[in-house]
């Protein structure tokens, strides 16, 4: 029988229920406020056991907090996930049909593509076909816009990418729909969208950024770690951590704490 | 509202009892009330544990969706979308529902018009004094509201429309025009705000033409703490009183004003 949940619990879980997401750091930091405001028993670095007090909680609701990796700066977050989604349901009371189905568009099109992106052009010629009803070009750009508020996309230079709330939230889902067409990360083992590949034809194991990054550190001759081929691709730097005490990371974290600065370039 | 209803299919509600198709809500409504206990034991032995925890699972979930939307919740919507064939254990249901909703997530559902049987959300954790805003998340629209029910408060619980309108026009908010953050401040606060039962905005009897007054809603005497309110308005009292002298404010004035009103709200 898990323990039953206290007030710093429950205060935790309603800041997740109106954030959506939030980083690992920002979660041991909550962690700690929560415990604070109601007297609780505070042991730093155990946020992981006070997130599993909450998910047994949760279980019987089909609502998770799920932790998950961002593609984009190799940060960890927390997201509060629906378990029972066979589709894209926790969007559906936010959305219309036809931006919902243009969001479906626009996954499928992030996935088929190499870089993991979408560009707003591309998007703009599906919004023209939908089967629901055909969305015109300002009201496309006024979803996208809410798309990115919402947190479900990210966007940069005209081009969209999915975000680390939608693939934590929606990863069971893709996995589902597009089966052997996603791609998967060689590293963690999650789906991988934005990554890099092994160009030996016989190989082609994808990799994202960052994991390239943790993989790769500092090694002079990189090589892929199924085929043994060179590695041809820029190694990114690893992306300076932002949690405020170093004590706060879960010991399983894989956030890093090395402190270049620079800023991880794209992959070609 | 009225899609909705056609969109779940009769084809869904075909509890055995009904002949009609389009049910007025009423009707669905008064049903409740009828049941025997003899049809409540049928119904729990017809239902196997699994697929009653399941029910009370998506009660949480429809409940939090329109709570999310600040969107009162009526029992009767409860009834039509997701209790349906199990109506007869309504009660039982709805308890647990109430007790998972104190005992996780720390709110209670409190019932804010007996006649017509609706809901909302309240937080039963208390609300931290000087906690940070980036702990909690915040919401522009909420400063406004503040700012509206402070005024309607201060001047005894209710006052004409033009007040409204004029206080406004003085923080640069123009119910007029659309505004940047806001859109259609008339529309925010004379149907948004009264939809989700902040305010109520009520026709003047006797008058040509025809003029309104404001109120507070029934939400909003469920979650603001009067208290709370009072120190709001303490901390702003001379900025609110500036706001009705005739004195024109400068652009700087309306600055500091809005400065002080946003330190205050971080202290709610």
């Amino acid at each position: 029988m898990s323990p039953p949940m206290g007030d710093s619990h429950k205060r935790f879980l309603q800041t997740m229920m109106s954030n959506g997401i939030i980083s690992a750091s920002r979660a041991a930091a909550l962690h700690k406020h929560c415990c604070e405001t109601h007297g609780a028993h505070y042991v730093a670095d155990r946020l992981e056991d006070f997130i599993n007090i909450i998910n047994a909680h949760l279980q019987s609701l089909f609502m998770h907090i799920r932790k998950g990796m961002s593609e984009d700066d190799g940060l960890e977050y927390y997201a509060l996930v629906n378990v029972t989604e066979t589709d894209i349901t926790r969007m559906a009371s936010d959305y219309a049909d036809n931006e919902l189905e243009l969001f479906r568009k626009t996954m499928d099109l992030i996935v088929d593509s190499e870089s993991g992106s979408a560009s707003s052009t591309d998007i703009l010629n599906c919004a023209d076909s939908l089967q629901t009803k055909k969305l015109k070009k300002k009201e496309t750009e006024h979803v996208l816009n809410k798309f990115v508020q919402d947190k479900w996309l990210n966007e940069k230079d005209g081009e969209y990418t999915l975000s680390v709330r939608c693939i934590v939230e929606m990863e069971q889902y893709m996995r589902t729909i597009y089966q052997d067409l996603i791609k998967v990360c060689h590293v963690c083992h999650n789906i991988a969208l934005q990554c890099q590949m092994c160009e030996n034809p016989i190989c082609g194991i994808k990799v994202h950024l960052p994991c390239v990054a943790r993989y790769f550190r500092a090694r002079s001759d990189p090589r892929c770690p199924e085929c043994s081929d060179f590695w041809p691709h820029e190694i990114p730097e690893i992306l300076h951590s932002q949690s405020q005490s170093s004590q706060n990371l879960p010991s399983s974290s894989r956030e890093s704490t090395a402190p270049t600065p620079s800023r991880r370039s794209r992959r070609s | 509202m009225s899609q909705r209803k056609k969109a779940v299919s009769a084809s869904q509600n075909k509890t055995h009892r009904r002949s009609q198709v389009c049910l007025d809500e009423d009707d669905e409504d008064a049903h409740f009330s009828q049941i025997t206990s003899k049809q409540v034991q049928r119904a729990r032995e017809h239902f196997t544990p699994v697929q009653i925890d399941r029910k009370v699972a998506e009660v949480v979930q429809f409940i939090l969706i329109k709570d999310q939307k600040k969107i009162p919740i009526r029992r009767a919507d409860i009834g039509k979308h997701v209790i349906k064939e199990y109506k007869a254990i309504y009660t039982e249901i709805m308890n647990r529902v109430c007790r998972t909703f104190e005992q996780v997530f720390g709110l209670k559902l409190v019932e804010i018009d007996p006649k017509n049987h609706i809901y909302i959300l309240i937080n039963k954790l208390e609300p931290i004094h000087g906690e940070q805003v980036s702990m909690r998340p915040g919401n522009p629209k909420t400063g406004l509201l503040f700012v509206i029910l402070s005024v309607i408060f201060m001047k005894g619980g209710v006052i004409k429309e033009n007040l409204v309108w004029n206080t406004l026009k003085k923080l640069r908010v123009d119910p007029g025009e659309k505004h940047d953050e806001f859109g259609d401040v008339k529309k925010m606060l004379t149907d948004e705000f009264v939809r989700q039962k902040y305010l109520e905005y009520v026709k003047i009897p006797h008058t040509e033409p025809v003029e309104y007054e404001f109120r507070w809603g029934l939400r909003a005497e469920k979650e603001v703490s009067k208290l709370k309110l009072l120190e709001f308005v303490g901390e702003v009292c001379a900025f609110l009183f500036l706001l009705h002298s005739p004195i024109q404010l400068t652009n700087l004035s309306v600055t500091v004003i809005i400065n002080v009103i946003k330190c205050a709200l971080i202290n709610l």
